[in-house]
């Protein structure tokens, strides 16, 4: 097959991007109107419930899983917009190592973001 | 140069699509929008994990948050966060429901992104009010 991929595209084919962009959509989501319904009916939140909310497991799984979809979401996100605006025609023929040092650096911050969340949320 | 009658021009195309010379419909709008939402929140993000660490570490720490969210700078952040995720969630269930074949069309299309620009102003306004009433 003369398919052309990208190496720095997040699963390496636009499809498996668009469905896991969807995806990881659907999981922040119910992250955030849960958040947001949660902390509007506890407007007097002390420490100790809101330490114990996160430490119940369900919480847990919903919070790494969001850790996750937020990783890869912003990679595939971030992806795209560079993609189409740091490009040769647009910016001339410094683009391409211009993009792929926002590329490397967008991956990078991404990663950080994941290790630091994940130490957050699991060492409850 | 020419082969089998079709003339071969090698010069430079111009390239008609340039979004900077059209004038862009209200669903370009939605959609640039869209995509910064997205990059503000990827920064964001930074913010929300201190956040998030300081109010799960100690006690001391989530009454130090508690005590900065009645600080003007922490609420005008807060609520620009707030506005960006308002706005690129909703733009997103837009998306969602376009691949389920709603609103497809030139029509549906504008009107869609009328209705989530509507939405997405509300959540923001009661956005604001969640953090300063």
């Amino acid at each position: 097959m003369g398919m052309i991929t990208n190496v720095t595209s997040f699963g390496r084919s636009g499809l498996s991007d668009w469905l896991l962009q969807r995806a990881t959509a659907v999981v922040m989501a119910v992250y955030t109107v849960f958040v947001v319904f949660y902390l509007l009916t506890n407007p007097d939140l002390n420490y100790g419930q809101w330490v114990a909310l996160n430490s119940h497991i369900c919480m847990k799984v919903l919070n790494v899983l969001t850790v996750f979809s937020i990783a890869i979401h912003a990679w595939i996100g971030l992806w795209a917009v560079l993609t189409d605006y740091v490009t040769v025609r647009l910016l001339g023929p410094k683009a391409t190592p211009l993009r792929i040092f926002f590329q490397l650096g967008m991956i990078t911050v991404t990663l950080v973001y994941l290790i630091w969340a994940l130490d957050i949320v699991w060492g409850i | 140069m020419q082969i089998y009658g079709v003339y071969i021009v090698n010069k430079k195309r111009p390239v008609n699509l340039d979004i900077g010379t059209i004038q862009l419909p209200i669903t370009s709008y939605v959609s640039i929008l869209h995509r910064v939402s997205g990059v503000v929140l990827f920064a964001s993000i930074a913010l929300f994990l201190w956040v998030l660490d300081a109010s799960l570490s100690s006690e001391e720490s989530f009454n130090a948050v508690k005590e900065c969210m009645g600080g003007t700078l922490c609420q005008l952040i807060i609520w620009a966060s707030l506005a960006a995720l308002a706005y690129h969630m909703v733009a997103g269930i837009r998306h969602l429901i376009m691949d389920f074949g709603i609103g497809e069309t030139l029509e549906g299309g504008r009107l869609g992104a009328v209705i989530a620009l509507i939405i997405a102003a509300v959540l923001i306004v009661l956005a604001g009010v969640w953090v300063w009433v």
